[in-house]
Order: structure tokens, then sequence, then C-alpha cells
């Protein structure tokens, strides 16, 4: 009964969702004061009906509804309840429901929190949020219910894919969704002021927090999907450069690109429609990314499902999305007028070289994801691109970036003298040059030129930042939260590229065959293998080696690596053991018992890896800070003050 | 300015388009690398079902050796290291590796799927072309 109350509530949000598309439009292009404000309640109550759903299908996974064919095929009688409840998204149809239901989400959220928004502006922006609901739901309805029933009932269902049960893992998806999804704000707001013809520099202070929100949200998403891997896969990286992963970093880049492009918009009204171009792609690339992960078409350690209607339904629905904004953005994009003027060294120069490295690196991975896709389209062959071109391309990228990042933060708005700069950075320069080369000759006692690089480059940035910072404290200037998010975020950079270059560099692995009782010694840690004993958890049978990790006479550590079988799966899964500290992790993995006694294992040194999450966190600390800044609310509050004539002064808060 | 722009973009893109070349990899099915078809001077990737009964392991090392078929031609696969956990007899897998002058193929990695139910594309691919050849030679072998 549930379950169908469940899909019932999806076909009430789909019809509401489309008078929150329809209605609200016609008001705008009439002025019905009436119809526009429809748009509101129709959110609300879109979002009570998806948020019924869900409700529904969470219900059926925590009693053992095993007569729903997505729960008996996601989940069983042993599962404990945590991974019942993150079952919801653990597979296609319910990551959609998930996905709608954020939808839901955001568009409450800016109903509600952009109270002070022009009416006219709120409608059209909620109804454009309604068209993608749309889509959303006519996915899951006509093609992926998850509510569909099966008969007969089994007695136990099958069991959510091992790997998925993990705590970083089962928040990962909707971390990442929050930041998919959250991308559709700002293109909403661009369209709706493309629909509008109004596009002045206000869009870009509405969009502004709600896309540095969405962007923290997927920092952290992607975070913790690298961190999983790590745990989870055995194979002791942090990244694969698998199609999946790009698919989320490819909205994230051009989303980077899009948080900076609105700042140089929103404070010097430069760049419009270069940003409302920006907000287009970087949620494309969302959609884009449903597409890769969803249809299975590519080659890749996730691909979980393989139905191509599903894939056929998405392409379209991408082409309709993309095709149609960008059409409106080519019949409407010659009204936009940029007024702001700026000499080539200026802020607004720093910034828009940071959006051109950014879209390269967007290219790079795009190229890289997609070329196999159509090659294999046209029948010309089975390819797939190796990670050394993704490796390379972004040592060459990083290299002008962290250049940059040195520079950009410091240079004056409107123009700046080079020579006054070049006074005070040119000493940190020389500094973290040396530095950066010297550090790996006195530590390791060779000189690598990659290391070098990485090195000085994260000293750089690192020490640039600070001394702004302090420069400012000196002075006795305020310091508003935006700008210590900004502080934050670019030190998270710094320290995300000394993770990643001391990672790279001093890594150490070894695939042994290993006997109990023998010892191997890898980067002066000595990995004693005492024996292996049998485990019984909660829902599988494991293998479990015992480790006694000695170095100079200490015992730094044990690890106790797992093989797991679970009930229902035939497959054992490994389950890695790192002992983890802020400088080196040691990780270990069981491979299969061999001959006599011994099993193969893997063992790994891992410098400085947890710098690489530390370095995210940091960047999503400081986006969260720079939207908790109060200049926000106050515009908001000033914006009462509706029709309020636009001026670069004003904008220049 | 502009000329150092230019400049620095073309090279670039020299170097991107270097490394994009450099590090395709093709797929190839047993059948194809019995025919000669494979390159002998770069690394691809070859794909198939593990014949069962064919793995074979050293007793000291971790060196292991297997075949993969396209259910036409089988080949020889060696692997020095841990397998995935999804590697068995009967399952589609996809290694990456190179020939080797004797023409033994040496895999620096063997990737097998995470879903138990799921083949990787080319393999099933390769497993269709190969059953479509042999169809076609049955026809003609009766004419």
């Amino acid at each position: 009964m549930i379950p169908e109350l469940g899909h019932f509530a999806l076909i009430i949000a789909f019809a509401i969702t489309i008078v929150q598309a329809v209605v609200p439009l016609i008001g705008a292009a009439r002025n019905d004061a009436a119809l526009i404000s429809m748009a509101r309640p129709a959110a609300l109550v879109q979002l009570l009906f998806v948020g019924l759903a869900y409700a529904a299908l969470t219900q059926a996974f925590i009693v053992h509804d095993f007569s729903v064919l997505y729960v008996s095929q996601h989940s069983n009688l042993v599962q404990p309840l945590m991974y019942r409840i993150s079952g919801v998204w653990g597979s296609h149809e319910g990551s959609l429901l998930l996905w709608t239901l954020i939808l839901s989400l955001w568009t409450v959220a800016v109903a509600v929190y952009s109270r002070n928004l022009p009416d006219i502006l709120m409608a059209r922006v909620l109804a454009v949020m309604a068209m993608i609901s749309i889509g959303f739901l006519a996915f899951m309805l006509f093609t992926s219910n998850p509510f569909e029933r099966l008969f007969p009932v089994p007695l136990d269902g099958n069991e959510l894919n091992p790997l998925l049960q993990d705590p970083g893992l089962a928040i990962h998806p909707p971390m990442l969704y929050m930041g998919y999804v959250g991308f559709s704000v700002a293109f909403a707001f661009a369209v709706a002021a493309l629909l509008g013809g109004k596009l002045d520099a206000t869009w870009a202070r509405w969009s502004r927090p709600w896309t540095t929100i969405s962007w923290s949200f997927l920092t952290m998403g992607i975070a913790l999907g690298s961190w999983w891997a790590y745990n989870e896969l055995g194979w002791g990286g942090w990244w694969f450069w698998d199609p999946v992963e790009n698919a989320s970093f490819m909205p994230w880049l051009v989303g980077t690109a899009l948080i900076h492009s609105l700042a140089s918009t929103e404070k010097r009204g430069v760049f419009k429609s270069w940003t409302v171009l920006l907000a287009i792609l970087a949620f494309s690339l969302s959609l884009l990314g449903t597409f890769i992960v969803r249809s299975g078409v590519l080659v890749s350690v996730h691909a979980f499902a393989t139905d191509p209607t599903r894939g056929v339904f998405i392409l379209a629905f991408l082409v309709i999305v993309v095709g149609g904004s960008l059409a409106l953005y080519a019949w409407r994009s010659d009204t936009v007028v940029s007024y702001g003027r700026f000499q080539w060294f200026s802020r607004e120069t720093a910034l828009l070289l940071n959006n051109i490295i950014f879209l390269t690196a967007a290219l790079a991975v795009l190229v890289g994801t997609m070329y196999p896709l159509v090659v294999d389209a046209f029948g010309l062959g089975k390819i797939s691109v190796g990670r050394p071109y993704f490796d390379a391309m972004f040592a060459l990228i990083a290299i002008p970036l962290l250049l940059l990042l040195g520079f950009g933060p410091v240079i004056r708005w409107k123009g700046d003298d080079w020579k006054r700069l070049a006074k005070v950075q040119i000493s940190i320069f020389i500094f973290s040059i040396v530095a950066g080369f010297l550090l790996p000759f006195i530590i390791e006692d060779e000189l690598n030129l990659a290391t070098g690089f990485g090195l000085a480059g994260a000293l750089w940035v690192a020490l640039t930042t600070l001394r702004d910072l302090f420069s400012r404290l000196s002075k006795n200037l305020k310091l508003p939260l935006a700008y210590l998010g900004m502080i934050i975020a670019h030190l998270g950079v710094a320290v995300f590229v000394a993770g990643v270059t001391v990672t790279m560099s001093y890594s150490e692995e070894k695939d042994l065959r290993m006997e109990p009782g023998s010892s191997y010694n890898i980067a002066g840690y000595d990995f004693h293998f005492q024996g292996v004993r049998i485990v019984q958890g909660p829902n599988y049978k494991a293998s479990e080696a015992v480790i006694e990790v000695w170095k100079d006479g200490n015992k730094s550590g044990e690890l106790f690596p797992q093989k797991r079988t679970y009930t229902g799966k035939s497959n054992p899964m490994t389950d890695a053991s790192i002992d983890k500290t802020l400088f080196r992790d040691l990780y270990a993995a069981l491979g299969e018992e061999l001959e006599g006694g011994a099993w193969s294992m893997r063992v790994y040194y891992k410098p400085m890896i947890r710098w690489i999450w530390l370095g995210c966190i940091f960047m999503t600390i400081g986006g969260v800070l720079a939207v908790s800044d109060r200049r926000y609310r106050q515009t908001a509050t000033a914006k009462l003050r509706k029709d309020a004539p636009e001026t670069p002064a004003a904008a220049n808060a | 300015m502009i000329i150092a722009l230019v400049f620095g973009v073309g090279l670039a893109a020299v170097l991107g388009l270097t490394a994009f070349e450099e590090n395709l990899l093709y797929f190839y099915s047993p059948t194809q690398v019995k025919a000669g078809e494979a390159p002998v001077t770069h690394s691809f990737r070859v794909g198939g079902l593990v014949v069962e009964g064919s793995v074979k392991r050293a007793p000291d090392s971790l060196k292991i050796e297997f075949d993969v078929t396209d259910n036409t031609e089988a080949m020889t696969i060696e692997y020095t290291g841990i397998l995935p956990d999804l590697f068995r007899e009967g399952q589609g897998i996809v290694a990456m590796g190179n020939l080797q002058p004797d023409g033994r193929f040496v895999a620096q990695e063997v990737l097998a799927k995470h879903d138990e139910n799921y083949m990787p594309p080319e393999v099933a691919d390769a497993l269709k072309a190969a059953e479509a050849a042999a169809k076609e030679k049955a026809k003609e072998a009766v004419n």
C-alpha cells in the first residue's frame, strides 16, 4: 500500500511541477500578479509530495518490503539499518529520486531565502527549476519507477553492493548531488535573467551565494568519493581518472571558474554574458555527469546501470536543456552590455586568466572522457585514454594556475601598478622556488624536478596568501567573512598541492607473497605478518590478517586487512587496513591464500596523503564562510527597494 | 603579453595532443591478437573470458598465468601481483599490457568489473563479433 502511495505522490508532484513551470511564466509575460504568486506555493507542495515519495521508499527499505523490486534488489534481512537507509540511493532509480528531492529542496530554499527578489524574476527562476524537475520526474515515472512491485515476493533480497557499505560512501552521493543540483540554481537565475531580457549585475549578486554553497557541497562530495576509493577499493590510490570521477570533476572545474567569474560580474559589472554562459555550462556538465554515470555506456569501474533507453532519455533531456538555453542565450545575449572598464594589469584580467585555465582543464578532462565514447559510437574501435594523459595535462595546467594564484587576489580592481606588486612578491617568489627545490634535496637527498615544482607552487600560494592576510591584520583592516573564506580556500589549494606532490613523489608500494611469521621492510617500516584469523561480521565472514608494523625498534601500529565474504554474494571483497597519521599512512590489503599457508599481500607507504583531503576540507570551509558573509544579507535588505538603478559604484560593495 | 599568451596556448596544445596521442589505449580481442593486428611497440588492452582451469600460479612468487578467450581464439596472459576480487574463471576481464618479442602478453594491470553480472562492454562485443564470424564460416562451409 505505502509503495503505491509513494508512486502516486510522484505522479501528483509531476502534475504540480507542470503547473509550477507554466503558470508563473504566463504570469510573468502578462504581468499578472495572481499567476506569478502561484510559483512559491507550487514549489512548497512539490517538495511535500516528492518528500512523501522519498519517505515511502525509505520506509520500504526499513521494513524489508521485498515486494518492491528495487528494495529486493538492493537490501536484505541482515543489512544494518544505516545501509538500508542509504540503500535508497544505492542504485539508479533511488538515486534519481534523491536527485529530484534535492532539486525540490533547492527550489524551496530559493523560494524562502530570496523573499526580496523581484516577484517576476522569482516566478521565472522557480519556473525554470520546475522544468528541470519535470524532466527528472518524467524520467522516473516513464523509465525507472522505484516503486515497481515484484511478484512472487522473495523471502530475502539481494544485497546492496558490499563495496557501497561504507559510511563515507553512504553520504558521498547526497553531497555530490547537493552540488550538482545546486548549480541548477545559478542556471535558473541565468535563464530567468535571459528570459526577462534584463541581464544586469543584480542576477550575479543573487546567484553568487547559491553557486558558492553548491560548489562547497560538490567539493566535499568529490573528496568523499576519493576518500572512499582510497579506503575501500584496496588499490591505495585517491583518484583514478575514471569516467565517473571525471563526470563529477568537470562541473567542479567549470563551477570554480563560475564562482570567480561571478565575483567580477557582481563587483565590477564585467564579463556578464561570459558568466551566463559559464552558469549554463556548469549545469549542463552536471547533467552530462548523470548521463555518463547512469547510461552505462562507458568502460568504468562504476558502471552499475546498463539500460540504453534511459541513456536515450537523458540524452534527449540534455539536448533540450543545453540546446534550449544556448539558443536563448544566442537570441538574448546582444541585450547584455558590459560597462566596466579595466587595464590589462588588474584583478579583472587575473580572474579572466583563472577562467581560461579552469576551462582548459575542463576541456582536457572532457576530451579524455568523451573521445573514446565518440570513437566507439562511430564504430572506429574501442579505445580508452590512459592515466598518464590526465596526469601530464594537470601537471601542465597547475603551473600557470599556481603562479596566478599568488598574484590574483592581491591585484587591485580596475588596474594596478605591477612594480608595486613585484616589489612585495619577488622575495616570496625566490624563497618558494629555492625552498621548494631544496627541501626534497635535504630530506631525500635527490633533486626531482616535478617534486620541486609542486612544493615551490604550494609554498608560493601559501606564503602569498598568508602575507596578504597579515598585511591586512597589521593595518587593522576589516576582515569580512567572504575575504576569510577566500583565504582559507586558497590555503586549501596549497595544502592539497603539497599533499599531491609528496604522495606522488614518495609513495612506496609492494605486492608480496608473505608467510605467517615473515616480515618485509618498506620505506623504513617493518611489516611483520603474524597470521590470519577468521572474523564474523554482522553480514559477512572475513579472513583477517594481523600485521604489526615496527620502525627503529618501536611498534608504530597494527594493521588488520580483511578479505570479506558477504552473505548472498559469492565474490570476496577486500577491506584494506590503514594506519593514519598526518604525515604518513601505512596501508595493507589482503590478497588471497596461496600454496603453503602463504598469502598475497599489498603494502603501501603513503606520505602526506591526508593533506589531499585536508586541502578539500579547507576549500569547503572557505566556501561556507564566504556564503555566511553579512554582505549577502545586507544587500538582500537593501534590495527591498526593488528597481533601484544599478551602478558600478553601488556594485562595488 | 599577447605573443607570450599565444605561444603558451600553442605550446600547451602541442604538449596536450602529444600526451593524448601517446596514451590512447586500443582494445583488441584474442582473435585480433592471434591474427597479428595488435601492435608490438605499444601497450594495448585485451579482454575476454578467463578459460576454466587455465589459471596457473608460480609456487614461490606472485606470478600468475591464465588464458582468456572470445570463444574463438584464446591467448595467455602473464601477470605478477594481486588480482582483483572479481577475478574468477569464466569471468570477463580486461588486461592492459604489452606483447613481448617472444609473443607472450605481459599485463601491467588486470581489471574485473565490480558488478557480478556485468560484462565489460568490449568483452561482450568481442564475444559477439567472434560468434558472428564463426557463423559466417559455418555458412561458407555448408555452401
